[in-house]
């Protein structure tokens, strides 16, 4: 028997549930060591030799070389532990989050600044919000990919 | 007896804990949400508890992906700030109250709730930067704190109504430790927000205020909203939210509907970097 799953309806959104923590587990792991100094000094003077320490998959390590936080996630990653990659290349927690949006870091905190992202449009996949998959990237990015 | 006489809710957001630290709170981006909590710094000096329990949620600090309790209580005698990533935060040693906690741990596991018991763990902005908001920077904190962790990262986290039941667990718990103490109980996190994917940002100010709404004058109702209802409108971290209903299960008209909650400050403001900020304070009457 299946096991109910009713937030994988919602759009730009991965829950981290028992399964994707299962997946992320030796990623999450690798990032939890970020937490001592002196293993971010070892992870930035050579970052894919401290990778291959880990049991990681190479799609894991791929994502996190490239700073992709997106990739990151669907790959099993959780934000709070993903947030150690961005607190030792001195990123904030809006910075990082700003990222997974495409949107630059003026365009993501002009939206905050004027009261977040809305929900309308936004709660349930097919819907036309600016989370939905065919609206990425956002900002001016995404003005880019269209013109 | 030892009795809650009162519960405050509150966000935690680091960004928070971080302009307190590096001396931000008057600038024109953080005046209008420390605003929020002069009312409550002055509350606190006019009402100073015995002992704090506060409850709110590790951020894969001291729990990894090794163990994940989704319910752990500190019986420690004190717990250190931990460093996240950016350093330890420059804020006082919090202090435990271990025979509380102790008496908690066994009065709560005895009425069917399995709390994992805790002796040695580093305290994250989860359970400092509420501290911040309600002391301001003081060289030691007010009072004894007992850490209450409760797991809202990995899915499937308690539910609501669990969490509201497990309040009132405390509740009697508490009122059963003979020595004359004042515990306030703090719920923590929240409101909405969203730190992940194309969807990070949200904001939804109309769930939030219903939310208040109903935390104050329909408590049994907040309880009842299910996992999917935060997802969906409050953001995937908004379902942080939960652990405020265990702070007002906690309160004495759950348990004695003849007793009277007041709530006596309200705040609301958007946004603390990627998230909305909700305060509230309860007096039992």
């Amino acid at each position: 028997m299946s096991l109910d799953k009713p937030y994988l309806d919602v759009p730009g959104t991965t829950i981290f549930d028992a399964e994707q923590s299962r997946k992320g587990y030796h990623l999450n792991q690798f990032c939890m060591s970020l937490m001592q100094a002196a293993n971010r000094e070892r992870f930035k003077a050579d970052e894919r030799a401290y990778l291959d320490e880990w049991a990681m998959t190479e799609e894991q390590k791929q994502a996190v070389l490239a700073r992709d936080l997106n990739r990151c996630i669907a790959a099993g990653g959780n934000i709070y532990f993903l947030a150690k990659i961005g607190a030792t290349d001195g990123k904030s927690f809006q910075q990082m989050a700003g990222s997974m949006t495409g949107m630059t870091e003026d365009e993501y905190r002009a939206m905050m600044v004027a009261g977040g992202r809305s929900v309308e449009g936004n709660r349930v996949i097919g819907e036309d919000g600016n989370a939905q998959a065919h609206h990425q990237p956002q900002g001016s990015a995404g003005q880019k990919v269209k013109a | 007896m030892a009795r809650i006489t009162a519960s405050v809710y509150t966000s935690h957001v680091p960004a928070i804990g971080a302009a307190i630290d590096l001396g931000k709170t008057t600038e024109p981006y953080w005046q209008p949400v420390f605003q929020g909590y002069e009312f409550s710094k002055q509350w606190m000096k006019d009402n100073k508890p015995d002992v704090i329990f506060l409850v709110y949620n590790d951020h894969a600090t001291a729990f990894s992906l090794d163990m994940i309790p989704t319910f752990a209580i500190g019986t420690a005698a004190s717990y250190q700030p931990a460093d996240e990533g950016w350093g330890p935060r420059p804020v006082p040693v919090v202090q435990g109250h271990p025979e509380l906690a102790a008496h908690i741990a066994q009065s709560v596991i005895q009425q069917d709730f399995d709390l994992t018991i805790v002796n040695k763990m580093d305290v994250d902005h989860g359970l400092t930067v509420p501290l911040s908001l309600m002391c301001g920077q003081p060289d030691a904190w007010p009072c004894p704190v007992i850490p209450f962790a409760v797991n809202v990262v990995q899915y499937p986290v308690p539910s609501g109504q669990r969490c509201f039941n497990l309040g009132k667990a405390i509740a009697k718990a508490v009122e059963s430790y003979d020595e004359d103490l004042n515990v306030h109980i703090w719920g923590t996190g929240g409101m909405s927000h969203q730190l992940q994917g194309p969807r990070a940002g949200l904001i939804n100010k109309e769930f939030d205020n219903a939310f208040l709404d109903k935390l104050i004058a329909d408590p049994a109702a907040a309880a009842a909203i299910p996992h999917i209802d935060y997802v969906r409108e409050a953001g995937s971290e908004g379902i942080e939210l939960v652990m405020w209903l265990i702070a007002r299960g906690a309160m004495r008209d759950i348990a004695d509907p003849s007793a009277s909650t007041r709530a006596i400050h309200r705040f609301y403001h958007v946004p603390a970097s990627n998230t909305a900020v909700g305060h509230l304070i309860l007096e039992n009457r």
